[in-house]
């Protein structure tokens, strides 16, 4: 059987599992949740050893028919770059499920409807990045805001249904525009060589429309994945939703449903508009550094340590678009493998700041202090997820971080300037909380804090240790980007700037 | 003068005298069967004569011709599907009528007066309301496959005189109930004399009361085109006002929120699917060749259709009325199947109306289990914290509300797909932007409902979910079951349309 498939059928197997045991059995059904997202994380890894690096097709590929009268497939497969991400998102789920094993407890509903949750969302995590057909990837996109809004209004903590109702009529608006646009490439397929919706007939669509018709279309799918991703102005559903989910929902959130918006703009909006993707280039650089700016200009002001690490990520996504909009092989080798990176550290710090906040009864930045002396575990785990977010050399978004710049510099070397500023500001925006939260003296009420039990150090293990080995050797991961990488920017008439301009003075 | 005997194809027409035959023995039942046998004996007729009427067209399916009767009734593949999905939306809204909790004891008695009290003791039951539906029921089946305006003005009085009188029969709150029945009765005879003055310019413009007679001229182009035009918009205004399309509207909300809900349902439901087969048919057989005449009114009606009902239903605070408005947007997205005029136009309309038909039946069923103790409870507030008392029926109830939400995974999001990409791929651009945006808006207030039953904490006031009958339960089941399999597997029924659906001339 397609590996792609069984790695998405395991996990409903699994919540299918857990809604025959009895709701009262909250361990067994953690046990369960726990069981099937590692075996699914096993399938992941060896479906990365079975894959060949050096062939830029899609690969364990699989196509069914859904409904043939629209031209519609069931059709999976990846490159590196959905590799990529698969590997990350299912490497990813264990750890919350472990890290936040007491998190379903005062939600709205069971902790069976959590994990039920928790495991369709992992299925759909897997799809959207493996789906090779439009229609199927905007199918899962749009259903799985569904069970991500249910985990932030059911589980979540402070102003939770306000926070899940914004983050789902910010998608759901993203969603439809970019539902306009496939309705576009659809008929236009239909025009052109029969109603399709596979990808690589569809990015040859591009020829047979107006440059108005493709900047439009290209609107539609880029505004989706903005909101998704998030870019500057469209960014301001994702502190409240980050901040009021469970931890776990957090990290999966920004982890791995925001690099959903990344992604795709890279595989839809370049691969299907790459004149389009030309012409809004300018724009877009420009919206990403103001992201990078700007959200660390709101992380170095935030109180909360929630919405902290949510001001970040604005501030990484941006340069993240910014290196896939560079458009040159080192920007988006960078940019996939800092997709990669982002997650784990993200992860890191969301982990460790809810088990600070869980412990304290508050996620306020200034009800800590001294952690480190009180709980010198969870408090290195915090500094070095900090250290791995503001991209220190010998951590892995240092190498991302790097090469997403040096990209950029190469065609646009204002953007690229004024984004290393970002990287300035990280180190505030991380020191801060670092300072105030773990050193000083211990603030009134942490004294008896308890330190990382076992389950916790598990869960954080495998973490610090991805951030720190790709750090130092981060060849695993980019061989297989860079194929990828260079492959669809040349497919897409892309070229890198020489550097013989300069060299040659 | 020679009279001439008419020829009738029985089979073709046994669909509708089967379900007559049964509406008539309905009459006799009311009229010689004792009062404690009525009620069962009632259900059962009904019921025999919708599924020997549905197995009689399943007979034919396969048949066309213009001759069924005298050149009266089309027989043709569109028609079959019609008169199919009015049948199978009829059996399901039945299953809700035979729950007569909602109906009042004794239609004549006065409000409030001490007949009413009387026969409310007694117990009495309004078991003329199967004989009434049947005879709506066989005018729906006659509505969408009647070929000259005469029968179809026939149609059109035998489908709305019986609801009216349905309308009206409401247990509690009978004065809302009957100002409901009063005003649907003024306005519909005010749309009746609008679309007999139509038919009266169409035969004064092409001398033909047959909807191939009509087109003949309008290909021919021979007539007087003001006459065409007047005919065109006199003819629409009765039948938009049927499917309740702005500006013909006014009557839908107080209509809905003051009849029974099982009847309100029904009326819903299968008046939407009768109403736009006739749309579909007239436009597409008589008018299709002037469509520059009539398309560009008819676009402006369908954008202001689909914005106004997604706009003004955000304000509602009663589920009927919100399901009303809702209507009104959705009579407005099927109006771009209208606008589309072609195959695939056609095919998605008439999808897009048996699973908005299924999903409205079964939603309205909802509707009629959440109770207090002087009958249902229609404040939107007081279904608060719903997900908690009875998760089950709060889950159903939001997935009916996802479908017409237009949400992935269910029939919804396919009739939307394929009704906007038919608009668009006849070169509406215009539908499909307002489509997209006022499906962004109606998002809005669908999840407001969500939010309402499972984010909020439940009020006190005696608002319960009582135990639905047998027959409700399977209403809402198949129901609910066929939303959601339309949504994942919709190519069978979509391939069945495809193959099927056409109009004869």
């Amino acid at each position: 059987m397609n590996a792609l498939t069984t790695m998405m059928l395991l996990p409903i197997l699994g919540s299918l599992l857990i809604a025959v045991i009895p709701s009262d059995q909250v361990l067994r059904i953690k046990q369960a949740a726990l069981a099937v997202t590692l075996l699914v994380a096993v399938t992941g890894v060896l479906t990365w050893f079975n894959f060949d690096s050096a062939d830029t097709a899609f690969q364990f590929v699989q196509s069914v028919e859904w409904i043939p009268s629209f031209g519609i497939n069931y059709a999976v497969g990846v490159d590196g770059l959905s590799l990529v991400l698969i590997l990350m998102s299912v490497l990813l789920t264990p750890i919350v499920v472990l890290a936040g094993w007491n998190e379903s407890e005062g939600g709205r509903w069971s902790a069976k409807v959590f994990y039920i949750l928790i495991l369709v969302l992992e299925t759909m995590m897997i799809g959207v990045f493996a789906a090779t057909d439009v229609f199927l990837f905007y199918v899962i996109f749009e259903a799985m805001l569904i069970p991500v809004y249910f985990l932030i209004g059911g589980y979540g903590s402070g102003d939770r249904a306000a926070a899940a109702v914004k983050f789902l009529l910010y998608s759901l608006f993203g969603g439809l525009l970019m539902l306009a646009s496939i309705i576009g490439l659809y008929v236009i397929s239909g025009a052109n060589g029969g109603h399709t919706f596979d990808i690589a007939k569809l990015s040859e669509m591009h020829n047979y429309m107006s440059s108005t018709t493709q900047n439009l279309l290209f609107l539609g799918f880029f505004i989706a994945f903005a909101i998704k991703a998030p870019l500057w102005p469209l960014h301001t559903w994702l502190p409240g939703a980050a901040a009021s989910g469970t931890p776990g929902t957090s990290v999966l959130l920004l982890g791995v449903l925001d690099k959903v918006g990344t992604f795709g703009m890279i595989r839809f909006c370049l691969t299907l508009f790459p004149d389009a993707s030309r012409t809004f280039t300018p724009v877009i650089i420009t919206l990403a550094v103001i992201s990078i700016i700007y959200g660390a200009f709101l992380a170095i002001g935030a109180t909360d340590i929630k919405r902290l690490i949510a001001y970040t990520s604005i501030s990484h996504f941006g340069f993240i678009t910014m290196g896939i909009f560079a458009m040159t092989t080192q920007g988006h080798s960078g940019s996939t493998l800092y997709m990669f990176n982002h997650g784990f550290s993200t992860a890191a710090l969301f982990i460790v700041a809810g088990w600070m906040a869980s412990r304290r009864g508050s996620s306020k930045i200034a009800d800590f202090g001294g952690l480190q002396r009180v709980t010198p575990v969870m408090a290195w785990s915090f500094f070095i997820a900090g250290m791995s977010s503001l991209a220190l050399p010998g951590l892995s978004s240092f190498v991302s971080e790097f090469l997403v710049l040096v990209g950029t510099f190469t065609r646009y070397p204002v953007a690229a300037v004024i984004a290393t500023f970002g990287i300035v500001l990280a180190a505030l925006y991380i020191l801060i909380p670092v300072q105030k939260a773990l050193h000083g003296p211990t603030t009134p009420g942490n004294e008896n804090l308890p330190d990382l039990n076992i389950r916790e150090k598990v869960a954080i293990a495998p973490v610090m240790a991805v951030i720190i080995a790709l750090g130092f050797y981060p060849a695993p991961l980019l061989n297989v980007i860079n194929p990828t990488s260079a492959h669809i920017l040349e497919v897409q008439g892309f070229t890198d700037p020489l550097p013989s301009d300069s060299a040659g003075k | 003068m020679e009279f001439i005997a008419p020829s009738l194809n029985y089979a073709q027409l046994a669909p509708m005298l089967i379900v007559l035959a049964g509406a008539l023995i309905g009459v006799l039942i009311e009229a010689f069967a004792p009062r404690a046998s009525r009620f069962s004996s009632q259900l059962f007729i009904t019921l025999f004569a919708l599924v020997a009427s549905l197995a009689a067209l399943f007979q034919v399916r396969n048949q066309s011709s213009v001759d069924a009767a005298m050149g009266s009734v089309a027989f043709d593949g569109a028609g079959v599907l019609f008169q199919a999905s009015i049948l199978v939306i009829a059996i399901l809204a039945i299953f809700l009528i035979a729950d007569q909790e909602n109906f009042t004891a004794l239609a004549a008695s006065v409000p409030g007066s001490d007949e009413e009290r009387e026969a409310v003791q007694a117990d009495l039951r309004v078991t003329e309301v199967f004989p009434l539906t049947l005879f709506a029921i066989a005018g729906m089946l006659l509505f969408p496959v009647a070929s000259d305006l005469i029968t179809l003005f026939v149609a059109l009085e035998m489908l709305s005189l019986p609801l009216y009188l349905m309308a009206g029969l409401s247990r509690r709150r009978r004065l809302m109930s009957q100002e409901a029945a009063l005003k649907y009765f003024l306005l519909g005879a005010f749309a009746s004399a609008f679309f007999l003055l139509g038919i009266a310019y169409l035969y004064g413009y092409s001398g033909s009361i047959t909807l191939s007679g009509i087109q003949e001229s309008v290909v021919g182009g021979a007539g007087n085109d003001v006459f065409l035009l007047l005919g065109v918009a006199f003819i629409s205004v009765g039948l938009l006002f049927k499917v309740g399309a702005v500006p013909f509207h006014a009557w839908s909300p107080d209509v809905y929120q003051g009849a029974p809900t099982a009847i309100t349902g029904f009326m819903a439901a299968a008046t939407k699917v009768a109403a736009f087969g006739a749309i579909l048919r007239i436009f597409y057989v008589s008018f299709a060749n002037a469509e520059w005449q009539w398309r560009p009114a008819m676009v402006i009606i369908a954008i202001i259709t689909m914005v106004f009902g997604s706009v003004v239903a955000i304000t509602q605070r009663d589920v009927k009325r919100m399901l009303a408005y809702s209507s009104i947007a959705h009579a407005g997205f099927l109006l771009a199947g209208v606008i589309a005029l072609s195959k695939s136009g056609l095919e998605a309309s008439i999808f897009y109306l048996f699973a908005y038909g299924v999903a409205t039946v079964g939603a309205f069923g909802i509707v009629t289990l959440v109770r207090d103790s002087s009958g249902e409870v229609g404040d939107l507030n007081r279904w608060s914290g719903l997900g908690k008392r009875s998760p089950l029926l709060a889950s159903t109830f939001a997935l009916f509300l996802l479908a017409f939400a237009g949400i992935p995974l269910t029939s919804g999001f396919i009739g939307k797909f394929s009704i906007f990409s038919a608009a668009y791929e006849s070169g509406s651009t215009s539908i499909l932007i307002a489509g997209v945006l006022s499906s962004a808006i109606a998002a809005f207030f669908y999840i407001r409902v969500i939010v309402l039953m499972f984010f909020k904490d439940s009020v006190e006031d005696g608002t319960s979910v009582i135990i639905p009958s047998a027959l409700t339960t399977i209403t809402i089941t198949v129901s609910a079951a066929v939303t959601l399999i339309l949504g994942i597997y919709p190519a069978p029924l979509i391939d069945f349309i495809a193959t099927t659906a056409t109009f004869i001339r």
